[in-house]
């Protein structure tokens, strides 16, 4: 039976056909749903949201060496934060498969970087897989489970974005048949020592060597002629809608790396040119360069080094068949209407009745006439970066505003340093900063914004909420509690929705030294659902729009210089009443 | 059959992506071939959204290229322009006609939808416009997707039936919003009932 599934959902539901039982991850764009989805409707599988992707992997490291079969979820920045333990475990190496997937995000959509998975793995020494479709994934899991289980090392499995949230109608199988004796069994070489490395090292450039050279049958070559493409990942996917049905050239499809030398010089004998289309590093492209010059194979290679192909963004499928057109001798059908350039810009904005325009106005207002400088960091509250909050001066990587936040003050005196940390990042990567903070005699205003819930990937839960993966309950771990038993001395809390409150709490702090604590709480909209409606009484308003340009929110626009309210976007959170000085807004 | 592409575009937050499910769920339960893309991650917090549903087997990017787009279900006169570069020649368009103005200030000037609604008139052969004010007086404006829906299904635009469409609501809408969501879906399919598609 076929179903609809999003391409996140068939890698997970591919997983569990392979037999995966612990799955371990940290939610980020695009990978959160993989996770998700075991943790929703395989609830026989073990599925846990580690607080950040070291102790994932760490985690799944102790069962992939104990014989299961595991699998970690994590986004291609998250794969830097598990970088330490993985490195190291493909030398001690495991027992079960153990399969980390680690999704790109050419574009980027909805991330801090544009790297390449498939270049990690080759850093790391590792197999990557690269699945072009939903359905793909959900076949090659298993290909991926099957291989790390045989070389006893772990895998990187890499989709991209438009892999993870495309969807496709997927033909769902039967379980494999996959028995695990799942015992810890001691073994010299769970002990990471130099001679140890050393040997595994020699071992693993020999397996890498053997896995270049073997046939992979998802490894494919089409077609015949003096030219050829060779592609990966989706963008094979964009190739073949540019070929429409039609192959008059070579098409050589790379799934799996290390870079298959075997079918890749198959690909090139006969070859007069080839264009290479992947999307983010030139990864296939200077393989064949490299294996070009080896088998002294005379050809012309265009891609991202001859400048035909873009080396950065995400590729669309129109661009991909002008290259493809272009190479192949082809035309292209022209656009006939030229549409208007004047369209609405639109930035991503804090949604309306979003806790943290509250936090934020409510520092932005303690704060007039200090000389401040605002640390972000990563989650939703990196919005309060847009106009008219404008108040995040730097955004680096989970974690980093708190550390950040020290080193402007190191270097800068003047300066009063603030940093935003949510309530997940907080658990991520956020507690050590503050520990470093108040061991080293910082001197900065750590603000929590929590709005109990990992809410950018979609309302996740984590270790303050008192609930895990699937929503079984778990004990609560206090924020407050944590700060306090780190030595802070100044703490405070306020709810984010009352702007006095807020403000007050700001300002109790503002004259002190040292690390001090605002804790401010207000549930994500987008968990609790509309609270009530906001009405503005045209009587009263005398069209100032400070509604408006103080808040940004989305419910609210001027037309003309009249404030309007779209009853459609507004949760009734109440800041544009305190925000307005005639008392024209009421919220119910 | 042939290949169907239809787009959806919109602002993050008014219910693209259930939209496309639909659209999705509906085609594969009547024995046909689905795949697509949708907008999720930051975009969602109120930027511009795309879904691409395509229906049939010969398709093989998730996203719809340049001109291929049988048609387009826009939320917005502005973000229905934005996707007008996807549009085949003869590609029908059902866009609802008040423009969701951002929340920062815009370069040009105010916007209203004015200029892309004229430019969806002028440049659209197929165009079917619905007033959102009128559409709201029947249904929840929550419940916009499942009209437009409706609108696309009434006109004869999707290969589905309204059986087909009401099937699709039920699996798809949990069972407390239910009521609200099939009356859009009648409401939507009646719009153009005086229209022949």
């Amino acid at each position: 039976m076929k179903q609809l599934l999003m391409g996140n959902e068939a890698i997970a539901l591919g997983a569990v056909r392979a037999g995966v039982s612990v799955v371990t991850g940290y939610p980020g764009t695009p990978s959160s749903e993989i996770l998700e989805t075991v943790a929703k409707r395989c609830r026989e599988v073990y599925a846990e949201w580690s607080v950040n992707e070291k102790s994932a992997l760490e985690t799944a490291a102790g069962a992939a060496m104990s014989g299961a079969r595991v699998m970690v979820t994590m986004k291609q920045v998250g794969l830097n934060v598990a970088s330490d333990p993985l490195m190291s475990l493909n030398y001690t190496g495991i027992v079960g498969g153990m399969v980390i997937v680690a999704a790109d995000d050419p574009g980027p959509v909805s991330s801090q970087t544009e790297q390449d998975t498939r270049r990690f793995g080759k850093f790391a020494k590792l197999a990557v897989f690269d699945p072009s479709s939903p359905e793909e994934a959900y076949l090659m899991i298993a290909d991926a489970f099957d291989l790390s289980e045989k070389i006893k090392r772990p895998v990187l499995f890499r989709p991209t974005t438009r892999v993870c949230h495309g969807y496709a109608s997927v033909e769902l199988l039967p379980p494999l048949d996959v028995k695990r004796d799942t015992r810890f069994q001691r073994n010299s070489r769970f002990v990471i020592f130099p001679k140890l490395a050393y040997e595994s090292h020699v071992v693993i450039e020999k397996t890498l060597k053997e896995l270049s050279t073997a046939d992979y049958p998802r490894n494919t070559l089409e077609g015949a002629g003096t030219l050829g493409i060779a592609t990966g990942g989706v963008s094979h996917a964009y190739v073949s809608e540019a070929l429409g049905g039609q192959l008059n050239c070579k098409l050589l499809k790379v799934s799996a790396y290390p870079f298959p030398v075997g079918v890749a010089e198959r690909f090139l004998e006969g070859l007069t040119d080839v264009l290479v289309i992947e999307e983010l590093d030139p990864v296939i492209e200077e393989e064949l360069l490299l294996l070009s010059a080896e088998k002294k194979i005379n050809v012309n290679i265009h891609g991202k080094r001859s400048g035909e192909v873009k080396n950065a963004g995400e590729f669309a499928p129109s661009e991909i068949a002008v290259i493809v057109n272009k190479f192949l001798g082809k035309d292209t059908a022209e656009a006939t209407a030229q549409a208007p350039s004047n369209l609405p810009i639109r930035p991503p904005v804090l949604c309306a009745g979003c806790p943290h325009r509250g936090s934020f106005l409510a520092v932005k207002e303690a704060c007039k006439g200090i000389n401040a400088v605002f640390c972000g960091d990563i989650g939703c509250y990196t919005l309060g970066n847009a106009k008219p909050l404008d108040m995040v001066d730097t955004c680096l990587c989970m974690g980093a505003g708190i550390t950040m936040a020290a080193g402007i003050k190191r270097a800068d005196e003047s300066k009063t340093t603030f940093a935003f940390v949510g309530d997940s990042t907080f658990f991520h990567t956020g507690i050590s900063g503050i520990i470093n903070a108040v061991y080293n005699n910082a001197d900065e205003i750590i603000v929590i914004l929590d709005n109990s819930a990992t809410a950018m990937t979609g309302g996740q839960p984590h270790p303050g909420l008192g609930l895990v993966a699937n929503g079984s309950p778990t004990a609560k771990i206090s924020i407050e509690n944590i700060v306090q038993a780190i030595g802070v001395q100044h703490i405070v809390k306020a709810n984010a929705f009352d702007l006095d409150e807020a403000v007050s709490a700001v300002k109790s702090v503002l004259d002190k030294q040292g690390v001090r604590v605002i804790i401010f709480s207000g549930e994500c909209i987008a968990v609790s659902k509309r609270r009530g409606k906001c009405v503005i009484d045209n009587d009263k308003c005398v069209n100032c729009g400070l509604c408006v340009t103080k808040l940004g929110c989305p419910a609210l626009t001027l037309s003309g210089k009249t404030p309007t309210l779209d009853e459609t976007l507004c949760n009734g959170c109440g800041l544009c009443a305190y925000v307005c000085g005639k008392g024209a807004i009421a919220c119910e | 059959m042939n290949n169907l592409s239809v787009v959806i575009a919109g602002v993050g937050g008014q219910g693209t992506v259930l939209l496309s499910r639909l659209i999705g769920n509906a085609a594969l339960t009547s024995g046909q071939d689905v795949r697509g893309a949708e907008t999720i991650g930051m975009a969602q917090r109120g930027g511009s959204v795309v879904s691409h549903v395509r229906i049939g087997a010969d398709t093989h990017s998730p996203l719809t290229p340049s001109h291929k787009a049988d048609l387009l279900l826009a939320f917005e006169p502005g973000e229905a322009v934005r996707a007008f570069h996807l549009l085949a020649d003869n590609a029908a368009v059902v866009a609802l006609d008040r423009a969701v103005k951002p929340s920062v200030p815009q370069p040009f000037g105010e916007y209203d939808g004015a200029s892309a609604l004229a430019f969806l008139k002028e440049n659209v052969s197929r165009l079917y416009i619905i007033e959102q004010e009128k559409l709201f007086r029947q249904i929840s404006p929550k419940a916009a997707n499942v009209a437009l829906f409706g609108a696309a299904v009434g006109l004869g635009l999707l290969p589905l039936s309204i059986e087909q469409a009401k099937l699709a609501v039920r699996e798809r809408v949990p069972e407390k919003f239910l009521s609200i969501n099939l009356n859009a879906l009648d409401v939507g399919a009646n719009y153009f009932a005086e229209v022949t598609p």
